[in-house]
């Protein structure tokens, strides 16, 4: 134990020099430096890391990827998984003889990454921050971590004048409307989101009102607090077979008094392209601009998603 | 039959000074903490404005009387009567149990009765959304509260089978097995939320710590004819509960079918249990402390005590309740929080009492 302790910060010491002499250091989540020696096998945790690095042409030297790492479907298909990011044990990770660890903040628990940082695997916390400068700082992280910092400035380029986009067509908004997103309805309780939520930050960035901002992350709300909110639109995840439906909304008993219900305004979208706060969010959020306001279907038209058009992958 | 023949004591002669105010405190405390609930929410009706939004007042002229009336009716109040109507299931079952146990420390949740409902529950939330639940899924909603009930029945169907032998039950036996069993429900819960996704797994924690929020009228009709009927049922049994305090044989040489009562006892709280556990998830320590606080005060005598069990549980969960979905308005406090951080320190006084009493 005690010869742990003090070997511990040495072998650090060691790694970080090693990888200094390589060039690389990328400042993490946990505040640190971590030098990086070789990108060149990577476990990526977080369906939007694995998101990137596809984006950046960096398949191939992906060595296992986490079980939200949805899109595109080939990473779930082509790719050992280590499980849910939540979740993780490090024996599955460090099995797979990893040189780099991409980790969404927030994956866990907390003895395997510290297992992780102990095995020398160097590992880094992507900071996960529901904003636009949140995604593009989370874009040129993974970027400089693969040293590619001229393809993330590509990709993060592209993002960037897809929001500059958006933004223009919020701005044509004349009046936001107000959304409620609503995670779950079980048994009749409502979990919606709250603040500091990606459906918070999407629904804003699409130009319309979280009708939830009395508390933060996802809780079940209460009925009478969904009448006072008076969503005009219900919003959710369709992910196969466990989506919320919108019958179920409208039969709602707290539902059915709201502007949602009578105007029978109920829309559901792909989780991870919703949620993800990935390269596609800016067309994600363009998406639901338009369901919420189909009059700016002609300003949209002659948009076009220089994310999904650009190749960053050289 | 005369109780004073049997030898027994007569049980108004149980009751204690506080009992007559009992009687008829009880009631007027439960219109009480209805009135305070039903003037509490997250859409604000003040008691001035009540009674037109219940629409007993001929003043209909506020444009906010028509949203008012709307809460009410369809939200409010269902759920003030489904948070009365559980709480007197809850304190009742309880209240049976102790009795069956001659424990005054017994409850549906410690011979995972509970446990094995949430258990069910837990399994519908998380296979509802898998390949193997997909074909149930259009029943979803419906499917939460019938595997709850599902499971406590079948749980005290394995503890009645496991305690019975040869047309004899054995009390002893039950509990044990039934700490058994709440144990190995709780493993299952702990594996189901092993498996399960970010959304199951808040569905699942939320679950386990009980809300009403979701109460509607039809939950609220289906709770009255149980509770109706199980009252009706309990003071049946109230006088063989009584005897059985002297013990088993001496209940039985008083004429009591000893076997009968530990049967339809059983049944009863496992179908009280049951049917509270489907509306609103697991809600602890209501069944300790309601019968408990009033045995202290009108004495141990089954034909008053269930009642009074019912009004004092139907008073403390609407009081929660009322709590629950206004302290964290517009978010909800899950009940089974409130009713263990007022349930937990009774219990803990109740068994310093009982350490007194023993001279330990």
């Amino acid at each position: 134990m005690t010869i742990c302790r003090r070997l511990l910060p040495l072998l650090a010491i060691a790694a970080a020099g090693v990888a200094q002499a390589a060039g690389i250091t990328v400042h993490d989540a946990r505040d640190r430096d971590i030098g990086i020696d070789n990108p060149a096998r990577v476990v990526a945790i977080g369906g939007a890391i694995t998101e990137i690095l596809y984006a950046l042409g960096f398949e191939d030297r992906i060595a296992g990827v986490d079980s939200t790492s949805l899109y595109p479907e080939a990473a779930l298909h082509d790719k050992p998984n280590v499980g849910y990011m939540r979740q993780l044990s490090a024996e599955g990770v460090l099995g797979l003889n990893p040189s780099l660890v991409l980790a969404m903040q927030g994956s866990g628990p907390k003895e395997a990454i510290e297992v992780l940082d102990a095995a020398r695997t160097p590992l880094v916390l992507v900071p996960e921050t529901f904003s636009e400068q949140g995604l593009l700082d989370k874009i040129r992280l993974v970027g400089r971590a693969m040293g590619a910092e001229p393809r993330a400035e590509c990709l993060a380029g592209a993002v960037a004048s897809d929001l500059a986009q958006l933004r223009e067509l919020r701005g044509r908004v004349a009046k936001p409307v107000r959304v409620m997103f609503v995670m779950s309805l079980l048994n009749g309780r409502v979990m919606a989101a709250g603040r500091n939520t990606a459906a918070n930050e999407i629904i804003s960035l699409a130009g319309a009102f979280n009708a939830i901002d009395g508390y933060d992350g996802y809780k079940i709300v209460n009925d009478e607090a969904i009448v006072a909110a008076r969503p005009d639109v219900v919003l959710s995840i369709a992910r196969g077979q466990d989506s919320v439906e919108a019958e179920a909304v409208y039969a709602h008993p707290a539902f059915a008094l709201t502007p949602a219900a009578s105007n029978k305004a109920f829309i559901s979208m792909e989780g991870l392209y919703l949620l993800g706060f990935g390269p596609r969010t800016a067309a994600a959020a363009r998406d639901l601009a338009l369901k919420l306001y189909p009059a700016l279907a002609p300003q949209a038209a002659t948009l076009a998603s220089a994310t999904l058009n650009v190749d960053c992958r050289r | 039959m005369s109780v004073v023949a049997d030898g027994v004591r007569r049980p108004a002669r149980s009751l204690r000074p506080a009992g007559p105010l009992i009687v008829i405190g009880l009631p007027i405390l439960l219109a009480g903490a209805v009135t305070v609930a039903l003037t509490m929410g997250a859409a604000g009706i003040p008691l001035g404005r009540l009674p037109a939004a219940l629409g007993l007042s001929a003043d209909q002229a506020d444009p906010l009387t028509a949203r008012d009336q709307l809460v009410l009716w369809s939200i409010r109040i269902p759920r003030i009567a489904a948070a009365a109507m559980v709480g007197g299931l809850l304190a009742v079952s309880g209240a049976v149990m102790q009795g069956l146990f001659r424990n005054p420390l017994a409850d549906p949740a410690l011979v995972g009765v509970s446990s094995g409902g949430a258990f069910a529950a837990a399994a519908a939330i998380v296979f509802t959304d898998s390949r193997i639940g997909n074909s149930l899924y259009f029943m979803q909603n419906e499917l939460l509260p019938l595997a709850a009930f599902a499971g406590s029945l079948a749980t005290t169907m394995i503890l009645y089978a496991i305690a019975s032998r040869a047309g004899r039950t054995s009390i002893a036996i039950f509990l044990l097995a039934g700490l058994a069993i709440a144990a190995i429900a709780n493993a299952g819960i702990g594996l189901l939320v092993f498996v399960a996704d970010d959304r199951q797994l808040r569905d699942i924690t939320f679950w386990l710590l009980g809300s009403l929020s979701g109460a509607t009228w039809p939950k609220a009709a289906t709770l009255a004819p149980v509770l109706a009927v199980a009252l009706v049922a309990c003071l049946s049994v109230a006088r063989g509960l009584d005897v059985l305090v002297l013990g088993e044989a001496e209940a039985f040489h008083s004429g009591v079918n000893v076997e009968r009562l530990k049967r339809i006892s059983i049944v009863l709280v496992s179908a009280m249990t049951g049917v509270a556990v489907s509306v609103c998830g697991v809600v602890g320590f209501v069944g300790i402390v309601v019968p408990h606080l009033l045995r202290l005060a009108i004495g141990p005598a089954h034909r008053l005590l269930l009642p009074a069990s019912a009004l004092l549980g139907a008073i403390l969960m609407t009081g929660a309740d009322t709590l629950a979905r206004t302290i964290v308005a517009p978010a909800e406090m899950p009940i089974g929080i409130l009713t263990a951080a007022i349930g937990a320190p009774f219990f803990l006084i109740i068994l310093l009492r009982q350490r007194g009493l023993a001279g330990l």
